[in-house]
């Protein structure tokens, strides 16, 4: 059935007037297409011939020195050889006397320092992948580069969820030669899967690994894959070892590994039998192990060897000095965190005084000085944060993985509301993260066992120009704000303690409860608005494909969190006032 | 003679090594150890060749009559001829 029939108008033609002669450019030529093909994965193996000895004639054996050298005898003997030497050699020493008259190959300009080049886009390039090769997938849960040279890569697998590991899972880890990404170097096999694994800084065959069942085993390459020394399980944790580090000792063979069961424990790895000492997470500092916290993840720097940091479940991050002299002094002090599991810890490696933390939605820096808040933050993301860590070279740049598969680089120098480059490394989640010394490659895990190897541009990976002063300023700045807001909520809050007094006390009561419930109630409701507003503008961006500006949305949630601490303390409405 | 002009090129200043080494890799005067001079053979051998063509391909009239290269660590020279390479390896840097 025709839909629409439309004639042809001759009076349409009259706007148009008829050019001649045209003039077009026309190609002949063969009509291509290009495609590309990838083909299935192929299983190379390279191998070498070494060639020790030259192609002798058959009657000459050259194992005997006699035949070889009555071969050489008859070589030189002959006229050719005799004029070709004499030949070769004449122009052979004009050339040597050409280089030792004048270097031609000398440095002319060595005053000249290289110009950085600092007007490139960051960019990071996958290099390699190195898949599980496994049948049952099971999830890259830590990582750890060989300290010498890092050309080698441990990888710790096991199944983090509760009791839902698979049957027949193998639990074995492997060493990966970044060469060869087809065949792992070496397995590791314990008794039950590894969730940590690392190198010993001090020997590079030694290898620490914290067990899913609560377990420290120890490894020597030189041994092979079965373990070395096995803690006893009676003496270990209880819950699965979510942190072990080597620390700096002279012999080089004690670390110290927590778990989720609340216990931080040192071990020596040449008696695994018991460990050396424990300290309990409980920071009403009474050491009852039903109070304590699970601790997620460990941070040591040999440079502070006496302090050390425990990142807990319930979101809280525990500094503790282990030099105290009672256990309930070894707990010095504690910051409120995050809103879920700690995921990761680590101090700057620059200014230890400032250690990054990562859990919930947000990633966030915080300074020793400033226990109440952080002093920097990132904004809330769609995805959860699994894992972070400091670039060693650039001060102001660090590293996250969430779990949607992206990896983002942040350069807090550059820009603070968004990383500087965000990455989508694969589809499944990302657990683990790991920067090699020299801050160009990264390796991330993910939940299905693939590791892949990134490598960072030279942009991301080379210090700046005044790049220390500018990161230990902005940190310092930060910490001198967070120290002067601490104040003024000490002081607001003292003086309500005092007008508190000051008043009839049930009226003061029933206020309090008034402003309480009516705080809440206001409060949920500019959280619930916040949020629909951010997730209609996040459709709007979706489908307009234009970046919106981000600037918002940091004032936006510190809004909420003040919301919901005033709420919280139950303020006054004078406060409130304040505050807006 | 040909003891004289071996032996006057390995003491000029610098020259690390001499050899002379038949077109089959045999080595027949060598300055160095076995494997190490096994290996110039084979190498300096192969890239002789592919020097030699590519001069011969660009210009048939023409012929190679001397290879250096020049490495961070020191100058390896060859010199071809139809069956011998004489090959000295020199640090130029004072």
């Amino acid at each position: 059935k025709l839909n629409i029939d439309i004639m042809p108008n001759p009076e349409l033609a009259e706007q148009f007037v008829e050019r001649n002669p045209v003039d077009t450019g026309i190609q002949c030529s063969v009509s291509m297409s290009e495609h590309e093909a990838n083909t299935e994965r192929f299983e190379m193996e390279t191998r070498g011939v070494n060639h020790v000895e030259g192609g002798w004639p058959k009657d000459v054996n050259p194992l005997e020195l006699e035949q070889t050298i009555r071969f050489r005898k008859k070589v030189e003997k002959d006229e050719n050889y005799v004029n070709a030497i004499m030949q070769l050699g004449s122009i052979m020493e004009h050339c040597i006397k050409q280089n030792n008259a004048i270097d031609i190959y000398e440095e002319y300009f060595n005053d000249e320092e290289a110009e950085e080049v600092m007007e490139e886009a960051p960019s990071a390039k996958t290099i390699n992948v190195f898949r599980d090769p496994q049948e049952i997938k099971r999830a890259a849960t830590h990582l750890s580069w060989h300290p010498d040279g890092n050309r080698k890569l441990a990888v710790a697998y096991s199944c983090l969820d509760f009791q839902r590991a698979p049957v027949g899972m193998s639990s074995d880890s492997y060493i990966w030669d970044l060469e060869n990404p087809n065949k792992p170097e070496l397995a590791l096999k314990p008794s039950s899967p590894l969730v940590t694994l690392e190198f010993n800084p001090k020997d590079s065959h030694v290898l620490l690994g914290g067990c899913y069942n609560g377990q420290i085993a120890c490894w020597d390459t030189r041994k092979g894959s079965l373990v070395a020394e096995l803690s006893t399980i009676e003496f270990s944790h209880r819950d699965p070892v979510y942190g072990t580090i080597w620390l700096q000792s002279k012999t080089g063979t004690e670390c110290f590994s927590a778990s989720t069961d609340g216990q931080v424990m040192w071990w020596d790895i040449r008696k695994m039998s018991e460990p050396t000492e424990v300290v309990i997470m409980d920071i009403t500092k009474k050491e009852q192990l039903e109070n304590a916290l699970g601790a997620i993840s460990l941070e040591f720097e040999s440079t502070l060897p006496t302090k050390f940091m425990v990142g807990t479940e319930q979101g809280i991050i525990i500094s503790c000095n282990r030099k105290a002299k009672t256990s309930a002094e070894k707990i010095v002090c504690t910051f409120p965190g995050h809103h879920g599991p700690i995921y990761a810890l680590q101090r700057n490696p620059f200014y230890p005084k400032n250690f990054l933390t990562v859990g919930d939605w947000t990633a966030r820096i915080w300074s020793e000085d400033s226990r109440e808040s952080c002093i920097m933050w990132t904004k809330y993301h769609m995805a959860y944060l699994t894992d972070a860590a400091w670039s060693p070279i650039r001060p102001a740049v660090f590293f996250t993985t969430k779990m949607d598969g992206t990896l983002d680089i942040w350069d807090f120098v550059f820009k603070q509301c968004n990383p500087a480059l965000s990455l989508k490394v694969c589809d499944e989640a990302l657990f683990c993260l790991r920067v090699q010394d020299n801050g160009c490659f990264i390796a991330c895990g993910s939940q299905l066992g693939t590791t892949t190897l990134l490598e960072v541009s030279p942009g991301l990976s080379t210090l700046q120009r005044n790049e220390k002063n500018v990161a230990s300023s902005m940190f310092e700045r930060e910490t001198r704000r967070e120290k002067i807001l601490e104040a003024r909520h000490r002081e607001m809050r003292l003086k309500e303690k005092g007008k508190a007094e000051g008043r009839d006390e049930e009226q003061t009561d029933e206020d309090l409860d008034i402003d309480l419930e009516a705080l809440v109630s206001k409060a949920e409701e500019e959280f619930f608005d916040i949020i629909f507003a951010e997730l209609k503008k996040k459709e709007a961006d979706a489908i307009k494909l234009t970046p919106m500006p981000q600037q918002p949305s940091p004032e936006e949630d510190q809004a909420v969190e003040e919301g919901e601490e005033a709420a919280g303390e139950g303020k006054s409405e004078e406060v409130e006032e304040d505050l807006a | 003679e040909v003891e004289e002009t071996l032996k006057r090129i390995q003491s000029h200043k610098g020259v690390i090594g001499t050899m002379v080494v038949n077109a089959e890799g045999i080595p027949i005067r060598t300055t160095l150890d076995n494997s190490t001079t096994v290996q110039y053979a084979g190498l300096l051998h192969h890239l002789t060749m592919k020097a030699k063509s590519t001069v011969r391909d660009i210009d048939p009239q023409n012929d190679l009559t001397f290879l250096r290269i020049r490495s961070k660590k020191h100058e390896i020279m060859v010199a071809p001829d139809k069956e011998y390479l004489l090959i000295v390896i020199q640090n130029p840097c004072e």
